[in-house]
């Protein structure tokens, strides 16, 4: 096994095996605790430009399989894990984890403690990272990570996105039509809304607010869906898209970046957390029911709103509506009208889980009920 | 939501005797709950027969009972203390089993207890196997195909339609007892016969044999506002057809994808819901099929387990003191995580660790018991180890065993790889070495997989191993590359010695200087996420260490590691009690161990804890981690048994501080031919004996000092191996069956004189180097060459006179002295013809040390650790720790009387044709627990140890007599009493004339010895079997009758397997009557420890 070296922004450098493709990477140093899910991990788009540094230390013991991809390709940038499976095992295992990273082109190391460098991640914040198969001096290495892009102020929805419209089919009766603004969406978030009678229509993040309104063409929708996806909040476009859906009151449900974008066009700020939560084990206390749900977290960003009491905004009232118990960051949003009607809503976690818990699949329940007309709710 | 304030004292029921599938974890839940009931500022209220427990010093709750977990005594404590409410889900399966009782009876409408944690209904609907189905089935999930049966023909119907194997599963017992895999109709009728008496409700249930199966348990826990979250996932090494118990087990799950874990959280929380468990811990169990990933739930048990102790310490989670706080109405929100203290409890667990357990067989204990690993479960205690991978959790888990055959070794040769094949077929202790084996033979995944369905990535790992071995092996020297490898897979430095040829403390010396040491990591329940507050450390051969840097001076404190038969518990109380000393002392204290059932492993217990195995090389590297981290006061080797004893004289050869009793002076006490030298000087007499290095001068020795004797190999500790040998061509047997071949210079075998009919005095005592604080005395009840570990005793003791305990005193000073103990002392001696033999001595804390201290009162192990430390027993006085006059031998007539009962494991083992192990009492300790009765009379006390331990004795019914000569005379008074309060007496012809003779009329039963009559009579033994005896009063004959004496035997082992007691002295009978007519005379008085203390009732 070839060697590895692993340069952090702030000097601090690991050295290791080197683990899929050969080569350099560079990316946002990040850690995720989940102890599950690593094929789900790798495929989610919001981790594009972040080398991911997994706590739990066997990753790939079941291999890689075609049903558990989040998306069409591995995202992360570069791969951090302490020991890695020599030989998957599970009945639905198709490849080895080593084979789908070489094969995706994805750098890794391995054998490095990754205790103590998330123990320095928590303690310094998410930085900028090298990993290199090739380069075998930490300085020269350091040099090139401090040359790489950082994470504040990158937009990178269009670099996620699917370019080309598409449908994905109600399961059962089709019940609605729902535009779906692609930031970076993880495949199981149209299923989740397809297994509710709903028609999933999915655009472009570069989707004007016509393209929302007309389905380009393929009808009006009965409400607008916006996904998860990585960089900073602040700088992406869509958040005018969405204050176009506010102002003709159409039901609104957002994800993670759709959160951040919801928080954003409600004029509220987004700032980003010294090392994120990336986790499947995070507990949210949804305030509307008093209860905790465990939720599976990837997010680095947040949406700075007061916890407490409602603020007017130009399209009704807004309300923190979901906080993590952890550390108090506003985990959802939700809108109501004078008469204290719910309106729309978004939660800054992944209630369609994949990997995770799905504690919070309700909330795709609660989208169908807003679409659906008042006399007919349930 | 806020606790309830309804709610204003709690009945925490405990699990009783320590036995096989109910161990210590019960006392490392049942200590957390009563803590935390208390520190919520409720009265708590405890039962619990069990004197070696934590959970029942007096300082852990405000009325503590030490009295029998039967439904009768549990009423009386509930009438007594009026509690608002019952706590039941803490105490395993009695408790759980109690208080079902209970609220049949409807006791608790009566008094008005609401059952906390679980209701009745969602117990029984968790343990009532067809409405677990039911339950099951209404949330999506699968069970196995099953059928209930009432009667051996509803079986044999069944298990046509569900073909064999089949799994026979008895409701509502604990640790499968019963239960078992029938193969073909004879297997069923007789397992399926056991299984219909175990079970309460003569209920067992028939199901489809998924053998080979995935298994998996979660642990989940959930609050009265219905949050529900899982504490951890457990992944069985060995698959279905070995019970979890009995089983390698690993945390997290190493081979489910985050699919397959969701689909089985949401089943287990359905599950919990359905079945209706308001609050608290629940364990639940299930098989996934390795070819398709069907999946089936196993059982779900809804209250805390065995796995939650592991979970909890696999995680950092306490499931207990959680459990016990969502009990009394607090959510999971509300509870802080005391781990991060930043973040709630309303969290799952995460780790970037990999935990193992292992479990640690006993069968050498019972030879002819069949060894086959099954559905119930067999193991008597526990290792867990915790590593940065698997393979090095494992080979630390493996080494924790203190079984050098359980590690990995590449020495031997390997055997035939299709013989090895063979043997791994059936699950059995020691399996995984085969498999090691069988690889190093050559054998391949597929055959491993193919004969032992162990997972494929689990087998992998250990290819894994063998070729880190063999690069050992081959490497032209130990460079630090390699020995950072080998580590990081676990390696011991023996192993590497093994490989390399070389001594093993010169690969330590290599390692060291070659600065490749281990690092400690912490246990924090988020995998770093957030910072963490308790030092609960585990070790690694990484990068970057946590321990921190200390001031105060710190005390290490060796732990006991498994349980096993002779070290359990008892030693867990000692060292527990030392940290709590300690640091009330002004130390930090440290805690070493690997045992997850104990409270010494609880992170709240000591300062700082350290998971690790309890070999020299382990804790060498923790006394450097710690002396580097601050001062170091010393080691304390002394309160975990054998196990760091063991170590004492490796730590000071490495220069580390022992405190206590020295090295040297231990060794004193443990070689025979010095301890024989300070008896000498002391002019302390010792049964005559002599070594024989071969049978010629075995025979010599033997006719020198005369039959009978009692022959050891010099080789084995702990009684290993013992008998009683009553004339040569026993002691030729004896010597060709423990010592094949073996009896040489190097293994002799020790001859003692047996002093038949000697009673045996156990003694615990404390010494400074100038005073002897006398702990206790415990007379045995039964008479020397009973195991003083099986035996039952007395303390204060009955029949020994004031010079007589002044003899004891004496002697006990002059050991104390000779040996130069610092701290605790165990005496064992004999009083024969009136002669105080001393038969040993122990220079540690004893299997007793508990009991005495609970008996009187006395914290012996705390003043032990102060004494240790420097303290003398004048300044103890002084300070109030000890008593300021007097002691345990001096105790006032008035004193309570405490009486000890040994339970002994023998139906859950039966030799392979179905019959039950050899139950004889000996020299060789087999039990696994033991019970106290407390009274202020003797007779009570010894009735409410029997309840304790057989449920109780009779009040009306059959006894059978059986006595040795010697006690004809004294047996007349107590057995005619016995016959006036209308017990029909049965009796052996000898005894049943003397009887006659003083107008007591006598039924003549057969001896065993005498068979079965001519017109089919049976003999005693028979009727005590078929159950028409309700006592038994045996006292063993002396050495001259040899059939007599197997008479005796049998009746004693028919006894036990009727769990009914049996009474083997006149005391004892004389006890015994007092006992019963205590019974007869109405409910027996439970009064608590506090209202002992206090005097007043
Ligand atoms: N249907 C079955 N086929 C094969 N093995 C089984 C089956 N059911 C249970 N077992 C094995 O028996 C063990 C004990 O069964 P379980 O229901 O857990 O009883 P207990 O209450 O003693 O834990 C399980 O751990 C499992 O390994
Ligand atoms: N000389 C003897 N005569 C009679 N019984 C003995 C004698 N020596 C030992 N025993 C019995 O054997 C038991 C175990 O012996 P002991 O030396 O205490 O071994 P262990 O180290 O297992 O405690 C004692 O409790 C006692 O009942
Ligand atoms: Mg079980
Ligand atoms: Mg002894």
């Amino acid at each position: 096994m070839g060697r590895a070296l692993l340069v952090l922004e702030d000097g601090r450098s690991f050295r290791g095996e080197s683990y899929g493709a050969e080569g350099e990477t560079f990316g946002e140093a990040v850690f995720s605790t989940g102890m599950t899910g690593y094929q789900e991990t790798l495929t989610d788009p919001s981790y594009h430009r972040q080398v991911v540094v997994m706590t739990a230390p066997h990753i790939g013991n079941t291999g890689v399989n075609d049903e558990d991809l989040e998306s069409r390709r591995v995202w992360v940038s570069g791969y951090v894990v302490r020991d890695p499976a020599r030989r998957p095992s599970s009945w639905r295992s198709a490849r080895s984890l080593d084979e789908e990273l070489c094969a995706q082109g994805v750098v890794g190391i391995s054998g490095v403690d990754t205790r103590a460098l998330t123990r320095h991640l928590r303690e310094r914040g998410a930085m900028r990272v090298g990993i290199s198969s090739t380069e075998t001096d930490p300085d020269r290495l350091l040099a090139r990570v401090r040359d790489a892009a950082p994470m504040a102020g990158a937009d990178l929805a269009g670099e996620v996105s699917t370019t080309e419209p598409y449908v994905v089919p109600a399961q059962g009766e089709r019940r609605f039509r729902v535009a779906v603004l692609d930031l970076g969406i993880k495949s199981m978030t149209p299923e989740q809304l397809s297994r509710r009678g709903i028609e999933v229509h999915v655009l472009p993040a570069t989707a004007t607010i016509d393209d929302v309104l007309t389905l380009r063409g393929q009808g009006t929708p009965d409400g607008v869906f916006f996904s998860n996806g990585p960089g900073d909040p602040a700088t992406a476009g869509a958040v005018d898209v969405l204050r176009a859906v506010l102002e003709r009151d159409l039901p609104y449900f957002g994800i993670c970046f759709g959160n951040q974008l919801f928080g954003r066009a409600l004029g509220f700020d987004t700032f980003k957390l010294k090392y994120g939560h990336r986790g499947i084990n995070q507990p949210v206390l949804d305030r509307t029911t008093g209860k905790v749900e465990v939720t599976a977290h990837n997010h680095g960003f947040a949406v700075d709103a007061p916890l407490d009491g409602g603020t007017d905004t130009p399209y009704g009232r807004a309300e923190v509506s979901h906080v993590c118990l952890n550390d108090d960051v506003v985990e959802g949003l939700r809108l109501v009208d004078d008469s204290g009607r719910l309106k729309s809503f978004s939660v800054q976690y992944h209630p369609e889980a994949a990997a995770g818990p799905h504690d919070a699949g309700y909330l795709f329940d609660r989208f169908a009920q807003l679409m659906t007309p008042l006399p007919e709710r349930s | 939501m806020p606790r309830r304030d309804d709610i204003s004292s709690v009945l925490v029921i405990g699990s009783g005797p320590i036995v096989i599938g109910q161990a210590c974890e019960f006392d490392y839940s049942g200590t957390q709950a009563c803590r935390v009931l208390r520190a919520e500022g409720l009265r708590v209220i405890l039962i619990n027969s069990n004197p070696a427990t934590i959970m029942t010093d007096p300082e852990f709750a405000d009325a503590t009972y030490v009295e029998p977990i039967t439904p009768e005594f549990v009423e009386r404590v509930i009438e007594k203390e009026r509690p608002d409410a019952l706590l039941a889900t803490l105490g395993g399966q009695t408790a759980l089993n109690a208080a079902v009782a209970l609220d049949e009876s409807g006791v608790l409408a009566k008094y008005g207890v609401e059952l906390i944690g679980a209701s009745v209904q969602a117990i029984q609907t968790g343990e009532n196997r067809e409405s677990f189905k039911r339950v099951v089935g209404s949330v999506g999930g699968e069970v196995a195909r099953s059928r209930i049966c009432h009667s051996m023909a509803d079986c044999m119907d069944a298990v046509g339609d569900l073909g064999y194997p089949v799994v026979v599963r008895p409701s509502f017992t604990m640790g499968g007892v019963g239960s078992g895999m029938a193969h073909d109709e004879q297997d069923l009728q007789r397992i399926a016969g056991a299984g219909l008496s175990a079970s309460p409700t003569t209920e067992v249930l028939l199901e489809e044999s998924i053998l080979g199966w995935k298994e998996y348990e979660l642990e989940v826990m959930r609050d009265r506002a219905d949050n529900v979250v899982i504490v951890c996932s457990i992944e069985n090494l060995d698959p279905m057809g070995v019970h979890t118990g009995d089983s390698i087990t690993v945390a997290p799950a190493m081979t489910l994808t985050d699919r397959e874990y969701q689909t089985m959280r949401d089943l287990a929380i359905g599950v919990i819901r359905a079945v209706g468990v308001e609050t608290g811990g629940c364990n639940i169990q299930f098989a996934v099929d390795p070819v398709d990933g069907r999946r089936i739930v196993i059982e779900m048990n809804p209250r805390v387990s065995r796995s939650s102790a592991l979970a909890s310490k696999a995680t950092g989670f306490p499931i207990a003191k959680i459990a016990a706080k969502v009990a009394v109405g607090y959510t999971l929100d509300e509870i802080p995580n005391d781990v991060t203290a930043e973040t709630p409890a309303s969290f799952e667990p995460t780790l970037d660790y990999v935990v193992v357990k292992v479990p640690r067989f006993a069968f050498e204990k019972f030879p002819g018991a069949d060894p086959t690993l099954t559905t119930h479960m067999k193991s008597v205690g526990e290792a867990m180890a915790i590593g940065r991978n698997f393979t090095e959790a494992l080979q630390k888990a493996l080494r924790s065993l203190e079984r050098p055959e359980a590690v990995f070794s590449w020495a031997e040769e390997t055997g035939d790889k299709a013989e090895l094949l063979q043997r791994m077929r059936v699950p059995h202790d020691g399996r995984l070495r085969l498999v090691m084996d069988a690889i190093r033979a050559g054998a391949d995944a597929d055959e491993l997989f193919e004969a032992t369905r162990i997972d494929p990535w689990f087998l992998d790992q250990l290819f894994l191993l063998d070729e880190v071995a063999d690069d050992v092996r081959a490497a032209r020297q130990l460079g630090p590359e390699l020995l950072w490898r080998a580590k990081r897979h676990g390696f011991s430095d023996d192993q590497l010695a093994g490989l390399r040829g070389m001594r093993a403390d010169v690969v330590r010396g290599v390692r060291w200087a070659l600065g490749v040491r281990p690092v400690y990591k912490t246990v924090d329940t988020c995998a770093a996420e957030f910072a963490a507050r308790t030092p609960y450390h585990y070790s690694s051969y990484d990068e970057e260490t946590e321990v921190e840097p200390r001031n105060r001076s710190a005390v290490i404190i060796l732990g006991s590691g498994p349980n096993r038969i002779g070290q359990g518990i008892e030693f867990d109380y000692s060292c527990v009690h030392a940290a709590m000393a300690l640091s009330a002392a002004g130390f930090e204290t440290v805690m070493v161990n690997c045992n997850p059932e104990t409270v010494s492993t609880d992170y709240d217990t000591s300062d700082r804890l350290y998971f690790e195995p309890l070999t020299l090389e382990d804790v060498l590297e923790v006394v450097h981690a710690e002396q580097a981290a601050g001062p170091v006061a010393g080691v304390i080797v002394q309160l975990g048994g054998q196990t760091p004893l063991g170590l004492a004289a490796g730590l000071a050869d490495a220069g580390v501080p022992i405190v206590g009793t020295s090295p040297e002076a231990i060794d004193l006490a443990e070689e025979r031919g010095a301890f024989g030298r300070v008896l000498a000087e002391a002019g302390l007499p010792a049964p005559k004996h002599g070594m024989a290095r071969s049978f010629t001068e075995a025979k010599a020795i033997a006719d020198e000092i005369g039959y009978p004797v009692l022959v050891r190999p010099s080789y084995v500790l702990g009684g290993r191996g013992m008998e009683i040998v009553y004339d040569e061509p026993a002691l030729e047997g004896y010597l060709h069956k423990y010592s094949a071949g073996r009896v040489d210079s190097a293994h002799p075998v020790l001859i003692d004189r047996f002093l038949d009919d000697a009673v045996e005095i156990d003694v615990d005592a404390l010494y400074d180097g100038e005073q002897l604080f006398l702990g206790g005395v415990m007379e045995h009840i039964e008479e020397a060459g009973i195991h003083s570990g099986d035996s039952s005793c007395a303390l204060p003791p009955i029949t020994l006179g004031r010079d007589e305990i002044e003899r004891i005193r004496r002697s006990t000073e002059a050991i104390a002295e000779g040996v130069g103990v610092r701290g605790l002392l165990n005496v064992q001696y004999a009083l024969g013809s009136d002669v105080l033999y001393v038969l040993e001595a122990n220079p540690r804390a004893s299997r007793t040390v508990p009991f005495v201290s609970k008996a009187t009162a006395t914290p012996l192990a705390k003043a032990a650790a102060r004494v240790m430390l420097g303290a003398t027993v004048a300044e103890l006085r002084a300070e109030g720790l000890l008593p300021r006059h007097g002691d345990g031998g001096d105790l006032p007539t008035t004193a309570p009387i405490a009486v000890k009962e040994a339970v002994m494991p023998f139906n859950r083992f039966r030799t392979l044709d179905g019959h039950t192990v050899d139950t004889v009492l000996g020299p060789e300790m087999r039990s696994t627990g033991e019970v106290m009765g407390f009274a202020s009379d003797f007779g009570t006390a010894f009735a409410k140890a029997q309840a304790g331990t057989y449920g109780g004795m009779p009040t009306a019914g059959r006894v059978f007599v059986s006595v040795a000569n010697r006690d004809k005379r004294t047996m007349i008074f107590p057995v005619k009493r016995l016959a006036d309060l209308g017990f029909e007496v049965l009796a052996t012809a000898g005894t049943a004339a003397v009887l006659e003779r003083n107008g007591v009329s006598a039924t003549v039963v057969r001896k065993h010895s005498e068979g079965i009559g001519a017109d089919g009579e049976p003999t005693i033994v028979g009727r005590i079997l078929s159950g028409e005896v309700g006592l038994v009063v045996n006292t063993p004959h002396g050495a001259g009758s040899g059939s007599a004496r197997v008479d005796g035997y049998e009746i004693r082992t028919a006894a036990v397997l009727r769990d009914i007691p049996c009474i083997t002295t006149v005391q004892g009978l004389a006890a015994a009557v007092q006992g019963i007519e205590a019974l007869r005379g109405g409910s027996l008085a439970v009064r608590s420890l506090q209202s002992w203390a206090g005097g007043g009732e």
